[in-house]
């Protein structure tokens, strides 16, 4: 839990050292002029809510649905991402790699936390914790069932590791039971892990 | 339906917000509730979107603060991090990557610092 509403006042709490530091450069750059008055809280709120995974998603659900698409989408991630609009800071090198009954894709990275901002938001804890960065790739299969992922022996599972240059995303398959599905309610199903490639996406119960 | 064409998005667009995305509803909103909480603590929020604001107004290449933060993060060992630790190290390569450009100066940052951590200054932000 945050205390922030209550460090300040007449009996302010102390505050930590990156509170200090945090706020201590913002208020200097804004003394500068350096940062527009409410332009950070706009990108941040836009991160928060509205760029993010669902953008991913609707990507996954055209290539469900437009096998040429789809196809543009393998050729050239970033060219096929940018044709519906999404692109910009940390997107400009996708490399998209497909999952199908024999093949499972799962992205890491290893280095810090290279990550798919235009498509799947910003990346979740988890995704830059330690354990994760080191264990999926030593024990793949392990670490997919923590996430509720059994796969098959008969499965092959591939991990990509991002990188500054390259960033990967998984297009999931398809589950069944969707062939009445519209674009949007397909766009509906797509979750964050699943094109991470931690999870599968699931047909509506 | 107000559905912008808006082509290739410049990066200093990405603070945008598509329409149609807002127009999305219901089973359309779940990978948005999906997600984690992004940032435990407003602070992180802030010093994330500091770094992106001041790249769009082009004050450094994108690539100069991200070789900074893989520093900060190579330089702590790879213990288990929290999302404090990495938006710790994010404000790390932040402050060094705005003293080496010469956004502010390392003193005059010390001092406001100090200046919170006394509380002889308290705007929140």
């Amino acid at each position: 839990m945050s205390d922030h509403h209550h460090d300040h006042g007449h009996h302010p709490h102390p505050i930590s050292d990156v509170q200090a530091r945090a706020r201590a450069l913002e208020s200097l750059l804004r003394d500068k002029g350096l940062l527009t008055p409410g332009a950070v809280d706009t990108l941040v709120s836009a991160y928060e809510q509205d760029i993010g995974p669902l953008n991913g998603a609707k990507v996954v659900a055209r290539a469900w649905t437009d096998p040429d698409y789809k196809q543009r989408l393998l050729d050239d991630g970033a060219a096929a991402i940018r044709e519906l609009g999404f692109g910009g800071l940390q997107g400009e090198h996708m490399v998209v790699v497909e999952n199908t009954p024999e093949v499972h894709n799962v992205v890491v990275c290893t280095l810090c936390s290279c990550y798919p901002w235009p498509v799947l938001g910003l990346p979740p804890v988890w995704y830059k914790s330690a354990p994760y960065r080191s264990r999926v790739v030593r024990e793949p299969r392990a670490v997919l069932a923590e996430f509720g992922t059994e796969l098959g022996d008969d499965v092959a599972i591939r991990v990509w590791d991002s990188s500054a240059e390259i960033r990967y995303l998984v297009l999931p398959e398809r589950p069944a039971g969707t062939e009445h599905f519209s674009e949007e309610e397909l766009a509906g199903l797509v979750t964050r892990d699943a094109m991470i490639g931690v999870q599968k996406v699931e047909a509506p119960a | 339906m107000a559905r912008r064409d808006h082509g290739e998005l410049e990066v200093n667009e990405t603070s945008s917000i598509d329409d149609s995305i807002a127009q999305m509803r219901g089973e359309a909103a779940l990978p948005r509730a999906n997600g984690e909480l992004v940032f435990e603590d407003p602070w992180q929020g802030r010093v994330f979107g500091i770094a992106v604001q001041l790249h769009q107004e082009g004050r450094y290449d994108w690539a100069a603060f991200q070789q900074r933060l893989i520093d900060e993060i190579a330089a702590s060992g790879d213990q288990d991090r929290s999302a404090s630790d990495y938006y710790g190290h994010w404000l790390a390569a932040l402050e060094r990557l705005a003293i080496e450009r010469g956004l502010v100066d390392a003193e005059e940052l010390a001092q406001r610092v100090d200046d919170y951590r006394h509380g002889r200054r308290d705007e929140v932000f």
